[in-house]
């Protein structure tokens, strides 16, 4: 997404070239305090250490679905039901009304910001079962999940929904009933969500400034519908 | 002074080299072209070094702000601590060896010997036409990019395998994608092992009688026996080396290995999935991981290279 928002802007400013490098949140964080990039990427809010020298912009927000193949039974679960599910608890899907077979549990990274995010907002800190299996990247779990009618995971919703727009054979699951549209992620009815945030050394100036500001209007916030994600619109997060 | 007596071009020894080119001749030191062609080596010889060098001591350099921290104790705790927790300062690795251990055994030891036979077969036993295909299909595997030979055991293997054993994801699918991508290194370098026996060797073996068995029993394999190793060094140290295929079908779960259809996570892997977002201490340990790594690696390749002068020396 960060390289649609690039090409539009040189578009706009043609003598302006961003390039635009990969590389995860840590990345994110380390490249504007070093001066390697102007604007780094962290998709997840800054740590209380991190917020004296950097200056966040909230350009866009991102759900995180839980998801099961399109064959289980089971369409929604609570809030205890996912806890009890990522602790173990609850091993066999008849346990929350599907068929009898064994829970694929499929969980992230320790110390991903998206794992950490899950952790945080189901209070799971310390006692995630430690059989489930670990996979990283959204694009590996959804095929994993497509290709596993016992599994559970948790991804991007964005890049869930253009999954099942492919064809997967994935769903979406409700949590405690609410299912994670793009109005229930961004009025926060539906709250296990992710701030995607350019990350700056200090609040942005010239070019840079330019850039963010470019992201937060209409067009840019366009380019984040476009990419399924939800725009941010008015939560201008200023930090 | 006594003859170098070397059975074959391709064992010469060191010694039977120093023989046979003499640095002490004077006409050979004192020829300036030679002196310049003597530097550019021994400069390309120490940069290939020096590489290594600099790579563990960044290496060193980058593990030190959690291995030097507690003395002796900063190097057992990667083997003594609960578990690997980098959130909460936990950073035991002896998981993750034993995953890389386990998925490296099973794959050479499946690997080493399909790749031999597959060698023996197209040097001795397959007709010219056979021969053509057998070479295509090799260097086509060995050309595959491993996040291919993931991308199929992610999408074929592992949800047939979770049919019967869930969740699929296993030491099992690992060793056997590593045998197929490792298989074609073996097999390319056995075989030019083979090819590399004198003519005459196999011809005597004939003269006597031998069935063609016992010439590749009795006088290939010996002869070829160091070369045959390489490859297997080969083979091992691409495997402990693969990363991607490994990440995405063996689930990853950082737990000890208690059977083949367990998900386990090498180390590698482990690198690979946390490098992207590890800061501070769970950096070093991602390091020290790398470390671990190589240690691994230069332990096996010793261990062969004991193994391959025992043999020839047999």
């Amino acid at each position: 997404m960060a390289e649609a928002f690039a090409q539009a802007f040189e578009k706009q400013h043609p003598d302006v070239r961003i390039d635009v490098h990969g590389g995860g949140s840590s990345v994110g964080i380390i490249a504007p305090q070093t001066g390697l990039a102007d604007v780094g990427m962290v998709s997840r809010p800054l740590r209380h250490n991190e917020t004296p020298r950097l200056t966040s912009t909230t350009f866009a927000l991102d759900g995180i679905a839980l998801i099961t193949h399109a064959s289980n039974p089971v369409g929604g679960l609570s809030k205890w039901q996912v806890i009890d599910l990522y602790t173990g608890t609850v091993a066999n899907w008849n346990m929350l009304g599907g068929d009898d077979a064994q829970i694929v549990v499929v969980n992230k990274e320790a110390g991903r910001g998206t794992r950490t995010l899950f952790e945080q907002y189901f209070g799971l800190a310390q006692q995630v079962v430690s059989s489930a299996l670990i996979i990283g990247p959204n694009g590996q779990a959804i095929l994993t999940i497509a290709g596993n009618p016992q599994a559970i995971a948790y991804v991007s919703s964005g890049a869930a929904e253009v999954a099942i727009r492919r064809g997967l054979p994935i769903k979406i699951l409700a949590l405690d009933g609410v299912s994670a549209t793009q109005t229930n992620v961004q009025n926060g009815t539906y709250g296990l969500r992710r701030p995607l945030n350019f990350v700056t050394a200090q609040p942005a100036q010239g070019l840079a400034k330019a850039f963010l500001d470019f992201v937060l209007t209409p067009t840019g916030q366009q380019l984040v519908m476009e990419h399924d994600f939800v725009p941010a619109y008015s939560q201008i997060a200023q930090h | 002074m006594p003859q170098p007596s070397f059975s074959s071009f391709s064992s010469w020894s060191i010694a039977d080299r120093d023989i046979l080119l003499p640095y002490s001749a004077g006409a050979y030191w004192q020829n300036w072209g030679d002196q310049v062609l003597v530097w550019t080596l021994r400069l390309c010889a120490s940069i290939a070094a020096l590489v290594i060098v600099f790579i563990l001591a960044y290496l060193c350099a980058q593990s030190f702000p959690l291995l030097g921290q507690y003395g002796l104790n900063g190097i057992t705790r990667f083997f003594t601590d609960l578990t690997w927790a980098p959130t909460r300062g936990q950073f035991n690795l002896s998981p993750m060896l034993v995953g890389t251990l386990c998925a490296t055994l099973g794959a050479i030891l499946l690997a080493a010997p399909l790749g031999i036979a597959t060698a023996i077969f197209a040097r001795f036993y397959a007709p010219t036409a056979i021969i053509k295909i057998v070479h295509g299909v090799l260097g086509l595997l060995a050309g595959i990019p491993s996040v291919v030979y993931g991308l199929w055991g992610l999408t074929v293997f592992v949800p047939w395998l979770n049919t019967y054993h869930p969740p699929g994801f296993s030491l099992l699918v690992g060793i056997g994608i590593l045998t197929i991508m490792v298989v074609p290194t073996v097999a390319l370098v056995s075989e030019s092992a083979l090819q590399a026996v004198p003519h005459e060797h196999i011809a005597s073996g004939f003269a006597l009688g031998c069935s063609r068995w016992q010439v590749v029993r009795s006088i290939v394999l010996p002869a070829a026996r160091s070369g045959v190793m390489t490859g297997v060094i080969l083979g091992i140290t691409r495997i402990i080396g693969e990363t991607m295929a490994v990440a995405m079908v063996m689930g990853n779960t950082i737990r000890m290995p208690d059977s083949l259809f367990a998900p386990v996570r090498t180390l590698t892997a482990h690198i690979a999935l946390e490098m992207s977002f590890a800061l501070g201490d769970h950096r070093a340990a991602l390091f020290t991981a790398g470390l671990l790594l190589l240690v691994v690696v230069i332990g096996l390749v010793l261990l062969a290279d004991r193994i391959q002068r025992s043999a020839v020396h047999a």
